[in-house]
């Protein structure tokens, strides 16, 4: 089982989440925007950080990378594609998934421990949790205010398509607590907490983070 | 204006020249002229002025530093010294680790979100140019009062500032301070620290050998901004006529350097260069000169090649111009090709402006027509030193002769009052909404960071090597006895690595002070530098670099002498640290060390506008051995924390919050245990069944030892006063989010 992590000019966390991917039992290949080749991987993570510095829009260059076309080709058959932070971001530029990302309703980047609540555990990234599941894993973006129009929200609402909630005060203004939301075929998930910095307690705030990176593999065996 | 070359400056050498107005004194000017053997070229004027600079040269305070080397103890740990961009320690298991604090104090009073940014920025930068990864930050910050207008304007923007540019680096922040006090309303301070990891083959230094080697120039393009903002901005005090003296703040773009950073590393991995170095401070005059003068000497630049933001520069700006992100390495012929590929990978800008020569001149032309010709010693290692005149301040008897009166709390109410209030305390206060703003997970290797007391790191995921980081000042005891007040502050920082369980190594240190010009302020750091190289001398720690800024004042106020001294300490396995606090209930706590009564530069008495008495003498072979408990306690601590500023109270008072675990205390004489601040005070949890173990500790390394009391419980309780935890943690988390929104 491959799973590529995409390094854009910027991103920042595609060490971590190949470390996490290792961790939950599949083997890392590094992915540079650049390439026109996914390299037969079988699921893509797209890591958080401040690719292309954000310029314009958070994500809104990177969706023009070489690599985010075939990542779109694959995405539409199937492939699993787990977009964390800027990643997200960046899937949310590329269609992939509906809505935007926009600042943070206090304006500040918030990094801090955050509890979560899966709300969602059939997509191809979520089937290790139980639904009701409550993780701790942080939260870290200065741009994780979760929106959308009415109609789309309650498309997401009524579809079951929101994966994961921010439980208690909502840290960023995201509408309806979204803190994670899927694709309709539920293989591309975009998420704004970092579960790839919560896989041991020696550097987390937990290891709760590792069942998106174990559910990658379940969603193959199938 | 027109172009001056070497050959008008021999032809015209009684053309006046603006060297006051570039901050040059007279006497420096006749040097520069008698080192030319004519007067200098308009961009030669620049390049001496800038780099002759206080910020550049250390010109006030070299004689000073000088003992940092003079005293230093044997180390087989010290790699690199100082005078590189940042001392190497050796951390074992082929491990070199790099670190170094700056400064960015002015720019970041004028504008604090660029000048917080890029003073991220720069020193990211040095240790990059030592050839190592940074892998994470920290940043001491100083403001004036909490509630002063100002500080609302200030703090916000340095913070963000700080975060910015750290956050978009992929770089954890690990810790750093923040203290208030009325002497820094003009004058925050912005300290830097930057900590960076390579393998001992991996060191690079500053220097271009090799006639032949070509001179190459990569990262951002030349803009005008900064220009001239390092010898201006960091020398000359604000005050009547210094608005001339005010150019733009560097603005800086963390994207780029994050691009530099993987480019340089690459480049560093395949052994493309042979020396390197940062634009920093003063640009491509100081990068140029510093690598020719650290190399054979010769060096042939073409100025018009460099890639600029802005065609209209002039040749004098482009060599003053600070823009960031950029770098300058010297690369053997045969290696260019590749130097350039990666940089196109990285969609870096890179260009050949020189090449190094057999000569000793530094030689830069434009258009082809000479317009520097100078000795690069003269320019980058050769500048003037002084020797200030020097003298103990009127205040220093003044305030030492006088005791702290200060009420002290007597009774349930008034013991609850006071541990409040200090919980409460700008200065003691929960830190969140400024560390809630960096990102201290990124890279994946944290395992401390704000608000323990220091920050850990590890450097290898198979053996679990790590280092810990500490800094700290007391600046209240420095102004008291600035001698004294810099030991304490090295003893402070190596006892905050040594609580987690991680053995000291080296020492950085970042001076800030008033104007050198004031023989009273001179003392203060003459003073301060003594007690910094005596202290490391006894404690048996290199100082490995360092940064002084000087002209922290407004008008004729100084800022209180503040020494912030980085401490770096090994920890060979992170998952054996001790953490600052306790989850558990029913473990014993103990107060390691003697309480006095050292009220004099405590919390308590700031909090009671009181600023007089004797700081404490630092007893630093007492705080080795306590060190060495620590280190060995570390098996089988439950929980260490340090005391310091705010005493017992306040380390109480953190300890409780952490994980929401009370305790009941119990204390003969609770007023002075509480608020007394006595160095060399740690708080240790442990499980019952190791008090004996603890005693046999204390015993063997003759340190007093008392029992606190037992953890658990939702209140913090001392004796009949009880705090419910609730309470405490509304108080103590309350201040920032009410001052700062």
């Amino acid at each position: 089982m491959r799973v590529g992590v995409i390094t854009f000019p910027g991103t920042l966390d595609d060490r971590d989440a190949a470390r996490a991917v290792v961790a939950g039992g599949a083997e890392a290949v590094s992915l540079w925007h650049a390439d026109a080749d996914l390299k037969s991987v079988d699921a893509v993570i797209l890591p958080g950080g401040f690719s292309y510095g954000d310029y314009l829009r958070c994500g809104a260059i990177s969706r023009f990378a070489p690599v985010m076309q075939l990542v779109i080709e694959a995405a539409g058959k199937g492939m699993p594609v787990l977009g964390i932070c800027n990643g997200f971001q960046v899937l949310c530029e590329s269609h992939l998934l509906p809505g935007a990302l926009t600042r943070n309703s206090d304006l500040h980047f918030l990094c801090r421990d955050q509890e979560i609540e899966i709300v969602n555990n059939t997509t191809a990234w979520t089937s290790s949790y139980k639904t009701g599941e409550k993780i701790v894993i942080p939260l870290k973006n200065g741009e994780g205010s979760f929106q959308c129009d009415d109609l789309t929200l309650a498309m997401l609402e009524g579809e079951g398509r929101v994966i994961a909630r921010y439980v208690g005060q909502n840290p960023n203004g995201s509408r309806n607590l979204i803190a994670g939301i899927t694709n309709e075929r539920g293989n591309v998930v975009g998420l704004m907490p970092h579960p790839e910095h919560a896989i041991d307690e020696l550097t987390g705030p937990s290891a709760q983070g590792l069942g998106f990176f174990t559910s990658i593999l379940n969603a193959m065996v199938k | 204006m027109a172009l001056d070359t070497v050959a008008i400056a021999q032809s015209t050498p009684d053309n006046s020249q603006p060297f006051a107005e570039l901050g040059l004194k007279a006497d420096e000017y006749a040097r520069i002229k008698e080192i030319l053997g004519r007067r200098p070229t308009s961009s030669e004027l620049a390049m001496y002025s800038v780099m002759w600079s206080e910020h550049c040269s250390y010109k006030s305070s070299k004689v000073h530093l000088k003992q940092f080397g003079d005293k230093a103890p044997k180390s087989d740990a010290l790699l690199v010294g100082i005078g590189e961009n940042a001392g190497v320690v050796d951390v074992g298991q082929g491990y070199a680790v790099t670190f170094k604090i700056e400064s960015h104090n002015h720019p970041s009073f004028i504008e604090p979100y660029q000048g917080a940014a890029t003073g991220v920025g720069g020193i990211v930068r040095d240790i990059l140019t030592m050839g190592a990864r940074p892998i994470a930050v920290m940043d001491p910050l100083r403001f004036g009062p909490a509630d002063a207008a100002d500080t609302r304007r200030v703090l916000p923007g340095i913070v963000a500032g700080v975060g910015g540019y750290g956050n978009c680096l992929g770089l954890p922040n690990i810790g750093g301070e923040v203290v208030f006090d009325e002497t820094y309303i003009g004058n925050p301070l912005v300290n830097a620290l930057c900590v960076g990891v390579m393998k001992h083959s991996d060191i690079k230094l500053a220097k271009a050998a090799g006639a032949g080697n070509l001179v190459v120039l990569y990262g951002a393009k030349t803009g005008g901004d900064g220009i001239g903002g390092v010898s201006v901005l960091a020398s000359e005090t604000f005050g009547a006529g210094g608005s001339t003296k005010r150019p733009s703040v560097q603005v800086g773009d963390p994207f780029v350097e994050k691009v530099l950073i993987e480019c340089s590393l690459e480049i560093f991995a395949e052994d493309l260069v042979v020396g390197i170095q940062d634009l920093g401070g003063a640009g491509l005059s100081c990068a140029t000169s510093e690598l020719a003068s650290g190399g054979s000497g010769g060096m042939k630049v073409a100025l018009d090649k460099v890639p600029l933001r802005d065609p209209s520069l002039s040749p004098e700006e482009i060599l003053m111009s600070e823009s960031q992100e950029r770098m300058c390495a010297i690369v053997e012929p045969s290696k260019i090709n590749r130097f350039l590929e990666i940089c196109k990978k990285w969609d870096v800008t890179v260009t050949v402006i020189g090449e190094v020569t057999d000569g000793d001149r530094l030689e830069i032309t434009w258009n082809g027509e000479v317009i520097v010709n100078v000795p690069p010693r003269t320019v980058a290692h050769e500048g003037p030193v002084y020797n200030r005149p020097l003298a103990q301040p009127a205040y220093i008897d003044q305030v030492n002769s006088q005791k702290v009166n200060v009420p002290m709390p007597s009774g349930a109410a008034e013991i609850k009052a006071a541990v409040l209030k200090l919980a409460g305390a700008p200065n003691l206060a929960d830190k969140s909404w400024v560390t809630a703003q960096y990102d201290k997970y990124v890279q994946g290797n944290t395992i401390q960071a704000q608000p323990d007391d220091s920050g850990m790191v590890r450097l290898d995921e198979t053996t679990n090597l790590g280092v810990a980081i500490s800094t700290d000042a007391n600046a209240n005891w420095s102004y008291l006895n600035p001698y004294q007040g810099a030991k304490l502050a090295l003893a402070e920082a190596a006892r905050n690595i040594a609580t987690a369980g991680a053995r000291p190594l080296a020492v950085t240190n970042c001076l800030n002070f008033g104007s050198p010009e004031d023989p009273g302020v001179m003392w203060q750091f003459a003073e301060s530098v003594r007690g910094l190289a005596d202290g490391c001398l006894e404690m048996g720690l290199p100082v490995t670099g360092g940064n002084v800024s000087f002209y922290n004042q407004t008008g004729s106020v100084a800022i209180l002498p503040t020494p912030v001294i980085g401490v770096l300490g090994v920890i060979q396995d992170v998952r054996t640290r001790t953490p600052m606090s306790y989850k558990e209930a029913a473990l014993e706590l103990y107060l390691v060390g003697e309480t006095k009564e050292d009220l004099a530069g405590s919390e308590w008495a700031f909090l009671h506008g009181q600023r007089v008495g004797q700081s404490p003498d630092a007893d630093l072979a007492r705080e080795m051995r306590l060190i060495e408990l620590l280190l060995e306690g570390n098996a089988f601590f439950s929980a260490a924390h340090d005391l310091s500023q705010g005493g017992l109270s306040a380390g109480l008072t953190e300890m409780v919050l952490r994980y929401n675990v009370g305790a009941v205390i119990s204390l003969s004489n609770p007023a002075i245990d509480l608020l007394s601040e006595t160095p060399g005070r740690v708080i240790v949890a442990i499980s019952s069944e190791k008090i004996a173990q603890l005693q046999a500790l204390a015993t063997k390394y003759s340190i007093a030892l008392s029992k606190l009391g037992t953890t658990g419980g939702d209140s913090l309780t001392i004796n009949d006063c009880v705090i419910p935890l609730d309470e405490l943690r509304t108080i103590h988390t309350s201040t920032f989010p009410r001052l700062f929104g």
